[in-house]
């Protein structure tokens, strides 16, 4: 399939892909391309041009836990000192052919509700850098993931980088999916981040994707873990808030029902929390 | 606008004027005639078109022939050599690792990126490592043995 005819521009830096975002109104730009290729081919979306940033080097760096826009899931997966459950889900994602060009921006900010890492991110309170080319701002992944497909990137805008901070001794993440046995998108996704201080779980955060619009972070589950010793009989417990917390309106398909998803939810949080306590208590 | 880009393709250096959204597979096989790299699906799920780009196991579908300008590709027109068999396509042939065949360049690409990265693959990292590509004949079962036994023969 081809797409309809669009002009191609390849960007050096960040500040020269913000211009020609500027210059070229609906262009849009262009990381791994295993989103907007195969929408193209399908001829679901059109534009007028695409702006490549793929070989901009300052995008493909990973330092500490700031991991450039343009990394490739492979990259992430193999890069050591990222917190666990992102190691977990970017090597979960697709097949190796996608995690070889897909990029861990491009993933973000396309935000199909299916995708891991927005769910992954948002229990890490990651922090999103966006550049406009001679402006900057940081959102934080609770006010990044708004929508259906919709993020806080505004027109002219780029993803730069991902924040991420360093696990600490006593902390744990861990990512459990069901995946579309096809495509491996997440039917239902749950990544868990939670630390444990004296034998008793200080912190909890609990995020879900596959289920709602957007990337969902769910209060009641990770209150409920708070206190406990993280024991299999107190995370059953909190795992299953999820199934009345979630909303009414769910996500559902021909390859799993909006029903089969939320008795799922309570099953892949459970899964998620248990590998994270068995991590932070290592 | 078209655009020039310069790659080379099974050792070979090529300059070619293209289209922006001129797809890699259609330029391999339609431009250069290298018709081994199939063309499976419109969604980027089947892998029959997996190609190497720079050394990954790519799905030349999903990449646009202006992103490969300077890249070395390998297809699987580069594999054998002139005498011989590649020993993945041996090992294929010798497992029955193939029915109709449509599947078969693209597996074989995929499975020697795998073998690249870890020489003694167990059944589990074989279907893992294979997991972007389908075959709608053989099962799987013979895929998996000829991988097996393709690493061995290349150990
Ligand atoms: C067969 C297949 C299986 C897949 N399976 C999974 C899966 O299991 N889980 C999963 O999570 N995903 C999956 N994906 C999607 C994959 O993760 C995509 O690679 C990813 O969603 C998009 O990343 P990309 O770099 O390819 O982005 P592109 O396709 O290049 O871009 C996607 C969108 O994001 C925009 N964009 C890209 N980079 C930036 C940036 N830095 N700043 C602002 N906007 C930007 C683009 O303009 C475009 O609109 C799959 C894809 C395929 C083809
Ligand atoms: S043709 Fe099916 S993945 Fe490329
Ligand atoms: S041999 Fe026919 S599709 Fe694999």
């Amino acid at each position: 399939m081809y797409p309809s005819s669009f002009e191609y521009y390849r960007a050096e830096s960040v500040r020269e892909a913000a211009k020609l975002l500027k210059q070229h109104p609906g262009a849009k730009l262009l990381a791994g391309g295993h989103s907007i290729i195969p929408l193209l081919k399908l001829r679901q979306t059109e534009v007028s041009a695409l702006i490549d940033i793929g070989r901009i080097a300052d995008l493909r760096a990973i330092n500490g836990g700031m991991i450039g826009a343009c990394c490739t899931y492979a990259q992430v997966a193999a890069a050591g000192g990222l917190p666990a459950a992102l190691t977990e889900a970017a090597s979960h994602v697709g097949d190796p052919a996608v995690r070889a060009r897909g990029t861990i921006g491009g993933g973000v900010a396309h935000a199909d509700p299916a995708s891991d890492l927005p769910t992954v991110l948002l229990a890490l309170n990651a922090k999103f850098h966006i550049s406009k080319g001679r402006t900057a701002r940081v959102v934080p992944a609770i006010k990044f993931f708004t929508g259906l497909y919709e993020t806080a990137l505004k027109e002219g805008e780029l993803l730069v980088a991902i924040e991420v901070d360093a696990e600490a001794r006593g902390t744990g993440s861990a990512y459990a999916k069901l995946e579309n046995p096809a495509s491996r998108y997440a039917m239902v996704g749950a990544a868990a981040s939670v630390t444990i201080v004296n034998g008793v779980c200080t912190d909890a955060s609990v995020a879900v994707g596959g289920l709602t619009t957007h990337a969902w972070r769910s209060k009641r589950v990770a209150g409920a873990l708070l206190e406990t010793t993280l024991d299999a009989d107190s995370i059953s417990k909190a795992s299953k808030r999820i199934v009345k917390e979630l909303p009414d309106d769910l996500l559902g398909d021909m390859h799993a029902s909006a029903d089969y998803r939320r008795a799922m939810s309570q099953v892949f949080v459970e899964r998620a929390v248990t590998a994270a306590a068995a991590r932070a208590k290592k | 606008m078209t655009h020039t880009i310069s790659l080379t393709v099974n050792g070979k250096a090529h300059c070619s004027v293209v289209e922006p959204r001129l797809l890699l597979v259609h330029y391999l096989r339609d431009v250069l005639g290298l018709t081994g790299t199939n063309i499976g699906c419109d969604t980027s799920q089947c892998g029959s078109c997996t190609v190497h780009l720079d050394g990954e196991a790519v799905k030349a579908c999903t990449v646009l022939a202006v992103q490969a300008d300077g890249a070395t590709i390998k297809t699987i027109e580069g594999m054998a050599s002139p005498t011989s068999l590649h020993p993945l396509q041996e090992a294929f042939r010798e497992e029955h690792g193939l029915q109709c065949g449509y599947c078969t360049p693209g597996m074989i690409m995929a499975a020697d990126a795998l073998l690249r990265h870890n020489h003694k693959p167990s059944e589990a990292q074989i279907r893992q490592g294979l997991e972007g590509n389908m075959c709608r004949c053989t099962g799987y079962q013979n895929i998996v043995k000829a991988v097996q036994n393709a690493a061995l023969k290349m150990a």
